[in-house]
């Protein structure tokens, strides 16, 4: 049996149980599952692919979870202390319990997808798969065909959503893998502004697959911060393709967290579609043991005077293996445009593995860009120096290791994702490593 | 306070200290002079803690403790700080940082609670201002786009804000003009104490006229060949070390 059979094996099982659909729901799922019977999984000889086996997914047998039982007590564990409007999915299952979005103003809707798709499911089906097809990858074609949850995000024109939107998933020690295939898509209206965090986490024996597809759409002048968490189980699998398109003057960041994950696979891509916008994409990914995470990034200047800014800093250790390919297109013709990309990595072993690839394709003349990539190791020096000063070994590499990662984590405004991030990243230091408050006072104290 | 008996080192199997031994009581100030190769860096290295040096025969005791045993980081919270001749930069790591890291390591090794912030900023505003040094200081990572004068201000402003018991100084004086070397010595003075030692190992008489050592000693070849007060570095500047030597001989 081939490795595609068994998924279209659970797919057609699915498709028995579920109740009658809009048509054109169904005709995309069918579209999926053509498209992912055709493609097949790819394998290393495709060039998007080279370094990244997923034959662990692909040889693997997920079933699909028909429950979200979750103790609240672990949630809440897991769960990150930021005051927001929150939608808990639970191995792919929406989770109503462990979700809180009462307090949503009207002018921003945030729904679980099925919730979206029953109540007004036209409203959906526009917008739904236009930037993140079925021709986007195997992936993406899969997920169309298993599509039945996830997160819809609407904001309205000027809005500006006062409290971040946290989109969580938690991941189950199940007595066997599931796998799940989350849809999110956000619709930000012309000047609205938002924070949206996508975190994955759940229990540390867990070993699912999520196979997550993302769209997102900013409107004329929106804003949108877009922050991406993925921490433990170590041993989940996690594929995410996401696809974000720009209207003129908007501005979209990433911040794209990679720390958990035996296999993680990450696509972003932004289309600046319209003059003036503008976009961030910062990434940190830290692998130890075997993990395997791999980030493809593309920005398409498909406009004049567009902006794009990327910085990707990867520590690996142990055997952990990293992959970073990132693209900049420039269309012919987009003139006046700037994009800078810079990835650096740091191999805390000498077992640990980076494939960096940058890319620059350029058709317009008159554009600023550039890119570069480096690969070293903890500077020992460094290391004796901070302990000749009484701080312990292993509080310095993790100050050093932390400092390499300091221009991205810098970066984030929320202390308690940057708290997550240093802590695995550094283990418990002394205190905060951002301190930019005690140095507010020391200015205030000069004055 | 520290005492060093009959050590001998090697490094990459070739011996560079053969024996040296001394003696540094508390309130003292100790400058230790000898030509290039003499084995001067190879001694504050050692106490330190610095890997590649091997210690074939002798002993160094720090408070009655055996120093050989210690780790890196445990010699600096007992009190012993080495200023480098050669500060490393050390990229993304704010000053601010390694000063507060360093004191509450060293404080919490004596039992004591982290310092509050105001007071650690009081204390660091003060310290800084004797070094004429400004706050923007603290905001930059350790050392890095530092001049070679800033890279020395800053070693001393760590040993003002830690305290040490021995502080040693390892050729605090190379690359510093007039002005720089006067800011550096005062802040060395400023550490002179009844319960503190200083050690300065320098190449140049030039530094201990502004830092006057309480005893002098002259290395040469790996052994500490002649020991007297702040005359003898006159009597080097003047006659240089090869006389030394061969009296020593």
């Amino acid at each position: 049996m081939s490795d595609t059979q068994t998924f279209l094996d659970t797919l057609k099982k699915r498709s028995q149980q579920r109740e009658a659909e809009p048509t054109w729901i169904a005709a995309r799922r069918q579209a999926g599952a053509a498209r992912f019977e055709a493609l097949g999984f790819p394998t290393r000889r495709d060039e998007e692919w080279k370094y990244t086996d997923v034959r662990s997914i692909a040889q693997g047998n997920f079933a699909l979870s028909d429950n979200a039982d979750f103790s609240p007590a672990q949630a809440a564990a897991l769960t990150l202390p930021v005051d927001a409007y929150r939608l808990t999915f639970v191995d792919g299952v929406y989770a109503p319990a462990l979700s809180d979005v009462d307090a949503l103003p009207e002018s921003v809707h945030v729904l679980p997808l099925s919730k979206a798709l029953s109540e007004n499911h036209e409203a959906v089906g526009g917008p739904l798969g236009r930037l993140t097809g079925v021709e986007f990858s195997s992936f993406a074609a899969l997920n169309t065909a298993f599509m039945e949850e996830g997160a819809v995000v609407r904001i309205a024109p000027g809005t500006v959503v006062d409290k971040p939107i946290v989109l969580q998933f938690l991941s189950r020690a199940n007595s066997a893998p599931v796998m799940s295939h989350p849809r999110i898509l956000v619709e930000a209206g012309g000047r609205s502004e938002a924070t949206l965090i996508e975190h994955y986490c759940g229990e540390l024996e867990a070993a699912n697959f999520t196979n997550v597809v993302g769209e997102f759409m900013l409107d004329r002048g929106a804003i949108l911060n877009h922050y991406k968490l993925q921490e433990a189980p170590l041993n989940d699998m996690h594929v995410a393709s996401m696809h974000v398109e720009q209207g003129r003057d908007t501005g979209y960041t990433s911040y794209n967290l990679n720390l958990g994950g035996a296999l993680v696979r990450n696509d972003l891509i932004s289309d600046l579609n319209g003059q003036g916008a503008e976009t961030h994409f910062y990434g940190l990914f830290f692998g130890q043991g075997r993990q395997h995470v791999d980030n493809h990034t593309k920005v398409n200047h498909y406009a004049p005077l567009t902006f794009s800014n990327e910085n990707y800093k990867g520590i690996l250790d142990d055997r952990a293996h990293g992959v970073f390919n990132g693209k900049v297109y420039v269309k012919r013709d987009s003139q006046k445009i700037e994009g800078f990309q810079s990835n650096q990595n740091l191999l805390l072993s000498d077992r640990a593995q980076i494939d960096a690839k940058p890319e620059l394709e350029i058709y317009a003349d008159d554009v600023k860009c550039s890119h570069g990539t480096t690969t070293g190791q903890l500077d020992e020096e460094a290391i004796y120096a901070l302990r000749t000063r009484g701080i312990d070994e292993a509080t310095a590499r993790g100050l050093l290791t932390l400092a390499f990662a300091g221009e991205v984590l810098e970066k984030v405004t929320l202390d308690a994702i940057a708290e997550r991030v240093e802590l695995a990243v550094a283990g418990k230091l002394p205190e905060r490593f951002n301190l930019a408050g005690l140095v507010e006072t020391a200015v205030a104290l000069n004055d | 306070m520290l005492q060093v008996t009959d050590l001998h080192v090697t490094v990459e199997d070739k011996e560079i200290l053969k024996g040296l031994t001394l003696t540094i009581n508390a309130g003292e100030v100790h400058a230790i002079m000898g030509p290039n190769g003499a084995g001067k860096s190879t001694l504050s290295a050692v106490i330190a803690g610095k890997d590649g040096y091997e210690v074939t025969q002798g002993s160094i005791t720090f408070e009655g403790k055996d120093v050989l045993e210690m780790e890196i980081e445990e010699r600096a919270q007992a009190g012993l700080l080495l200023g480098f001749q050669y500060p490393v930069e050390i990229p993304g790591v704010k000053n601010i940082y390694l000063l507060k890291s360093a004191l509450n390591a060293q404080r919490k090794a004596r039992g004591l609670e982290d310092m509050p912030a105001p007071e650690f900023m009081k204390l660091v505003k003060e310290k800084l201002g004797f070094m004429k040094m400004d706050a923007s200081f603290l905001q930059r990572a350790v050392n890095e786009g530092f001049s070679g004068g800033e890279k020395k201000r800053n070693e001393i402003l760590q040993m003002l804000v830690l305290q040490p018991k021995l502080a040693m100084l390892d050729e605090i004086d190379s690359g510093l003009d007039i002005d720089a070397m006067k800011v550096v010595a005062d802040g060395v003075n400023s550490l002179r104490a009844e319960e503190r030692a200083i050690l300065l190992v320098t190449h140049y008489q030039r530094l201990l006229d502004y830092i006057v050592p309480d005893k002098v000693h002259v290395l040469v070849d790996g052994r500490i060949v002649k020991t007297g007060d702040a005359e003898l570095a006159k009597q080097l500047e003047a006659n240089g070390y090869e006389g030394i030597e061969e009296s020593a001989a």
